[in-house]
């Protein structure tokens, strides 16, 4: 398993995408961070750049190499290897690479420039992102053989839960806002890995104006430490649930 | 004979213009602060010395000065109020008063001041009291220097640090409360100098008055207090260079100002607040020169307030700057630093040539909808907030800033 990561780092860093976007995070984050006086405001720059661009290259390059290497995975599945051990090696490859890039490029000059809770949370969001937009490419890829309409899915749901889930959401709170939807919102929010990571840093961010809600709900998750741990085991439950559905596909699909 | 006479009138009068001092304590003249009182004459000055004395509702009733040395402890033992200074001329320096009585019938004190003027409670410590220094009907009281420590676990169970009831000329420097209801609390208090007072993590407010005008609070400090600073019904009031920070809560305020009218707020600093100001029904009030910096709202400004002027304030990291509840809107913002401006300086005037709206569309969502608060910083909210800044239909319209400042503004003064 570990000699296929390896191999799928190695062709990875090979290529130029991965470095041209570890580039682009680097050369970001190190303008806001000397643009911005203030580096509080950089890194709200940075968190809608996480939030968007992130999940974005995330599925993206994942559902392209995975179907550039399709033919090295036929090659690996007429080996006596299972199929599990395939498809997580390939996903631990990808998911490291895309990691990787990220800690450099965001990661270091952020804890650079500003240490502190509210890097550290973003930077764990970021990872968390990474893993589970990876894990989201896997499912598009092996939902159809199609290159292209595996790349439309892909897209689709970055789409959905970028930019279209929080305007439905806005939807569905105006219409229904003589009811108590305090509970709802926090059930709502966790049914979308990038909503859920927001909130997280939000929580170290704007904690003034968090507080400002006195709905009891929110006392009792966010008000300690606890809510950010909940929100860390949400979002794991992000990355293991379409790892585990992409997983159960892929072996009993029929290449 | 007439000599004699002579003599001895000039003895009694000497005896009332040349005070002279009475000990207490171990070993000295007298062994009870109350025989020492008892035998005092006007003018008189007490030194107590280091030990624990009773003082339940120790009266004064002529003038004297009340001098602890190297903290003498006087305890009430819970059972009424500490010292009742009951007429003009006292002075009370140096003691530790403890452990007065509480209720819900009286408001117990350390220290009571009752229809007297010219008082000085200067450097005492009020330890566990229900109210600590409660002043009614007194004018030309100085209260300085003192540090109360309130220990009630709650409000309802807690009194007031400094309280003051129908007083005038009053002057408070210096203090810090912690622990009570509310930090300093007035009430048809006139011309008043608040000063270089401390008041943190009390249960309520750390600030709180009505009905007192013409009142000058110059260099205090305002923090953590349960639900910020309140002032209501005054007019005439001068609120400078003080401190507002770190007041966390639904309800909580740096500053919350109900019909306060003609008063003038400048060079204060508001840090970390929930709310920073909540302004209702007021009119007539300027603010200027304040830092509102990381704050939840930095100004909530309802519409039943008329012709306050915001000029050259800072309003930096703020979640919302400006927020709202109505259209009608008959108060200006001038010359402001905003962060969030995103204008630019053609003529290099120093003022932004496009003029800033500092409500925003979803500030205005979260003012009706408050679980909007989770949608913050979504980048569909970002895209509502910038289409309808361009071109505003919702927002009102005339909530502006005509001549928004490019930089930081530098307020040292």
């Amino acid at each position: 398993m570990l000699k296929i990561t390896k191999y799928v780092v190695y062709d990875i860093l090979r290529s130029k995408v991965l470095i041209l976007y570890t580039a682009f995070l680097g050369i970001a984050s190190m303008a806001l961070f000397n643009l911005e006086t203030d580096p509080a405001k950089a890194i709200i720059s940075l968190l809608s750049i996480v939030m968007i661009i992130l999940p974005l290259v995330s599925i993206v390059f994942s559902t392209t190499y995975f179907y550039n290497a399709y033919e090295f995975m036929e090659l690996l599945v007429s080996q006596p290897l299972q199929r599990r051990t395939i498809i997580l090696a390939q996903y631990m490859g990808i998911g490291l690479c895309l990691v990787l890039a990220y800690v450099i490029g965001v990661g270091i000059p952020m804890l650079l420039f500003a240490p502190g809770e509210v890097s550290v949370i973003l930077l764990f969001a970021g990872i968390m992102l990474t893993l589970s937009f990876t894990a989201f490419a896997f499912l598009a890829s092996v939902l159809t053989r199609d290159k292209a309409r595996g790349i439309g899915v892909s897209l689709l749901l970055w789409f959905y839960l970028a930019i279209l889930y929080d305007a439905i959401l806005i939807g569905i709170l105006y219409a229904f806002n003589d009811y108590p939807l305090e509970k709802v919102v926090i059930g709502l929010a966790a049914c979308n890995p990038i909503d859920l990571a927001r909130i997280m840093v939000l929580l170290k961010l704007d904690i003034s104006a968090l507080m400002g809600y006195t709905g009891a709900v929110f006392q009792e998750i966010f008000g300690n430490g606890l809510g950010i741990a909940m929100g860390f085991v949400v979002l794991t439950l992000w990355v293991l649930l379409p790892l585990w559905l992409s997983v159960r596909i892929f072996r009993r699909k029929n290449i | 004979m007439i000599r004699i006479l002579i003599w001895f009138s000039l003895l009694l009068h000497g005896s009332c213009l040349f005070a002279s001092d009475l000990e207490v304590g171990r070993g000295k003249g007298f062994s009870t602060l109350q025989s020492a009182v008892d035998k005092a004459k006007p003018g008189d000055r007490i030194l107590v010395y280091p030990g624990t004395y009773e003082a339940i509702n120790l009266k004064i009733e002529k003038p004297l000065t009340i001098e602890g040395k190297d903290w003498p402890v006087l305890d009430a033992k819970g059972k009424d109020d500490g010292i009742a200074i009951l007429c003009s001329d006292v002075t009370v320096k140096g003691l530790v008063i403890k452990n007065t009585n509480r209720g819900s019938l009286k408001d117990y004190a350390g220290i009571r001041v009752f229809k007297a003027s010219n008082i000085v409670i200067s450097g005492n410590q009020l330890i566990n009291a229900f109210f600590g220094i409660y002043l009614s009907d007194a004018r030309n009281v100085h209260v300085t220097n003192n540090k109360l420590k309130g220990e009630a676990p709650d409000q309802s169970s807690s009194g007031n640090g400094i309280h003051l009831w129908q007083c005038a000329n009053s002057v408070i420097t210096g203090n810090h409360i912690t622990g009570h209801r509310d930090g300093i609390y007035f009430e048809f208090a006139r011309h008043g100098f608040i000063e270089k007072n401390v008041s943190e993590k009390n249960h309520r407010y750390g600030l709180h008055f009505m009905f007192s005008d013409s009142n000058i609070f110059h260099n205090n400090q305002f923090v953590k207090n349960g639900t910020g600073v309140a002032v209501m019904y005054s007019t005439q009031i001068q609120m400078l260079h003080n401190d507002f920070a770190e007041n966390w809560g639904g309800s909580a305020y740096g500053i919350l100002l109900k019909d306060i009218k003609d008063s003038h707020i400048r060079g204060n600093r508001f840090e970390k607040n929930t709310t920073a100001m909540y302004v209702e029904g007021s009119s007539r009030v300027k603010v200027d020169s304040n830092r509102f910096v990381s704050n939840g709202w930095a100004v909530k400004l309802l519409a039943s307030c008329q012709q306050d002027t915001f000029t050259c304030n800072n309003f930096i990291a703020n979640t919302f700057d400006i927020s709202t509840n109505g259209t009608l809107y008959m108060n200006y913002f001038q010359q402001n630093y905003w962060e969030k401006y995103d204008g630019y300086d053609l003529n290099r005037d120093r003022n932004g040539d496009v003029p800033h709206r500092p409500v925003s569309l979803y500030s205005l969502m979260v003012e009706k909808m408050p679980f909007m608060i989770f949608l913050l910083r979504s980048f569909i909210i970002d895209l509502l907030d910038t289409s309808e800044r361009n071109v505003p239909s919702l927002i009102p319209e005339n909530i502006v800033d005509v001549t928004p400042r490019m930089k930081e503004l530098e307020l040292n003064d």
